[in-house]
């Protein structure tokens, strides 16, 4: 399926709009990394089975229940209480779903839309039937992990059903280049690789270089251990990454963009090649991109194992074919980065934040976070902590609040005397 | 001396990413997907194909982590040893692991090639943490016991 032109698109979004809201009976199974190791397929394809069988043998069941869909989301969050499924339009949240557990919700949820009460999350006697009843998630604001554990995160469709690719048709056909990086400048957005960089001037940077060949990089070798915030967005979100991508392209003048993801990711690969295909056969990717006479090409490179390589510089030597070895600087990334030229270098979670900023606004997004660090912060919790798992705050948010409130608090004991700056709010 | 095959197969993936130099990294990788080792012999082939000096193909090579000139064996198991994992104690489990093969920090894979036994940094699975992961597939929340039980079921080949 191409879509040609702006018009087209908004076609494409009402119709998939149309056809999620018919469906009676929508089953989400979260397909993160975390949750797939708890045995999440087995539920998905235990799940794919019950219903295939219902519409092949009966009718009946069948006029019952005229839409149903089981799909595989991104991490939904919680993964300590794993495999998690959540139930639409009911909006049930199931937890620890076991495959002797799918044939009791076919039955009871899917057909007579009653709840299976023992899979909610219990706390302390308390039952939370929805996900953002439960404390984990209703401390959380979401801007990049929004679609993560609502839609299906291999479907082109269900992205732009969740208004996907509006940002773009937005940069593309109202804004000029120098507006569209304005505008990300304005919003104070930081890179959240680390450095905190603001994302706006390093486009601007880029943009005066004389050099008219440049690059656009996502740095997705999320190498600390510990965290899986970026491999997340990968999985869960792909297509609002590479969204951000192609607009940063259009706001530096680059056709060429590379996400060089770490190798113990194989997951994050299979769901970014995946959605590049989609993109590209529906003309979101590639020569002249909605008729708009902007063409953007994207490659993925894989990390083989060495850390060094999340330094810029290690980056691109890799992506080159060399050692990853960091080099001096300057001359920085933004003069020449990838082959000597002009790049953005930016991180998965900096990318994903592009779409919303263009959509909404940059004084939308300084309303959330810090004056000096507008926006959220993604953070992945482990280690000897109740709730383990995905989440995201806004700025500012003390480490106190993210361990206690909505991780629950520390197996077995409280906070280690070294780490002085529990409430000492978050910043990049 | 390899057999043809192995140059055909190398022939393949070259013309998949084309003969430049970076494609030096990539080739690599599926070639080492295919075998599970890359055998010097297709290093110094596909470095004459792709136009790099051998010397920088092999710098390469030995450079990153995941390139093992050694062949593997047929189960490669590898412990997450990242810190959320490490703090859930994952040493134990790659102890008794190596105990039960015959294996050391110096000998990963044993004699008989049917496993391979070697760390690996974080996974990203650390919500269920420790885990390990056997040819790709993450197994979660283990202890030593239950990856003495996988490796009993590894062998009665029921995996």
């Amino acid at each position: 399926m191409k879509i040609e032109n702006r018009d087209a698109l908004a076609n494409v979004c009402q119709k998939a709009q149309e056809d999620i809201s018919s469906y009676k009976c929508r089953i989400l199974v979260c397909a993160g990394t975390g949750c797939i190791a708890s045995g999440s397929q087995k539920i998905y394809d235990k799940m794919q089975e019950l219903c295939h069988d219902m519409e092949e043998v009966s009718v009946e069941f069948q006029k019952e229940v005229p839409h149903l869909g089981v799909v595989k989301t991104g991490c939904q969050g919680i993964c300590e209480l794993g495999p998690l499924m959540r139930i639409e339009p009911a909006h049930y949240q199931y937890v620890k779903v076991q495959p002797e557990d799918c044939v009791e919700i076919f039955e009871k949820t899917v057909l007579k839309g009653e709840p299976v009460e023992r899979l909610f999350y219990h706390r302390d006697e308390e039952v939370f039937e929805k996900p953002e009843e439960i404390p984990f998630i209703a401390g959380q604001t979401r801007i990049v992990l929004e679609n993560c554990g609502k839609i299906d995160a291999e479907s082109l469709e269900e992205y732009i059903a969740a208004g996907g690719f509006s940002a773009l048709t937005k940069a593309l056909f109202d804004m000029t280049p120098d507006e569209v990086t304005e505008e990300v400048d304005k919003s104070g957005l930081r890179g959240r690789g680390g450095g905190g960089f603001p994302a706006g001037r390093k486009w601007k940077q880029v943009s005066r270089q004389a050099e008219k060949v440049r690059y656009v990089v996502c740095n997705g070798d999320e190498g600390d251990p510990g965290a899986f915030m970026d491999g997340s967005v990968m999985e869960g979100d792909p297509y609002k990454l590479l969204e951000g991508m192609v607009i940063a392209g259009y706001a530096v003048a680059s056709h060429e963009g590379y996400i060089y993801v770490r190798a113990e990711y194989p997951l994050s690969v299979a769901r970014l090649k995946h959605a590049i295909g989609e993109m590209e056969k529906a003309g979101l990717l590639g020569d002249n991109i909605l008729g708009s006479g902007f063409s953007f090409h994207m490659h993925i490179n894989r990390g083989a194992g060495a850390f060094v390589c999340g330094e810029g510089s290690a980056l691109t030597a890799s992506i080159e074919g060399n050692r990853g070895m960091p080099r001096v600087k300057p001359p920085r990334t933004v003069e020449k980065g990838l082959w000597e030229k002009p790049t953005v270098l930016n991180n998965v979670e900096t990318f994903a934040n592009v779409p919303g900023i263009i959509m909404k606004g940059a004084d939308w997004f300084r309303t959330i976070g810090t004056e000096g660090s507008p926006g959220t912060k993604t953070f992945s919790i482990t280690g000897v902590i109740q709730n383990t798992g995905l989440i995201e705050v806004p700025m500012g948010t003390t480490l106190r609040e993210i361990i206690y409130d909505i991780g629950g608090g520390i197996k077995g004991g409280g906070l280690s005397r070294r780490c002085r700056s529990a409430d000492r709010p978050a910043d990049v | 001396m390899l057999s043809q095959s192995y140059y055909d197969k190398a022939d393949e993936i070259i013309e998949q990413y084309g003969r430049k130099a970076s494609s030096l990294i990539p080739i690599m990788q599926d070639i080492q997907g295919e075998y599970r080792y890359l055998p010097k012999e297709l290093l110094t082939y596909v470095a004459k194909e792709i136009g790099v000096k051998e010397a920088k193909a092999y710098s390469v090579a030995t450079f990153y982590e995941n390139f093992s000139f050694e062949a593997k064996g047929k189960y490669i198991i590898k412990v997450c040893d990242g810190t959320a994992c490490h703090v859930r104690k994952s040493t134990p489990i790659l102890e008794a692991l190596q105990k039960e093969l015959g294996l050391s920090k110096k000998k990963h894979t044993t004699d008989d090639m049917m496993f391979t036994v070697e760390t690996v940094s974080c996974l990203g699975a650390c919500g269920l943490a420790p885990t390990l992961t056997v040819n790709d597939e993450v197994h979660p929340n283990m202890t030593p016991e239950k990856a003495l039980a996988l490796l009993d079921e590894l062998r009665g080949g029921t995996v």
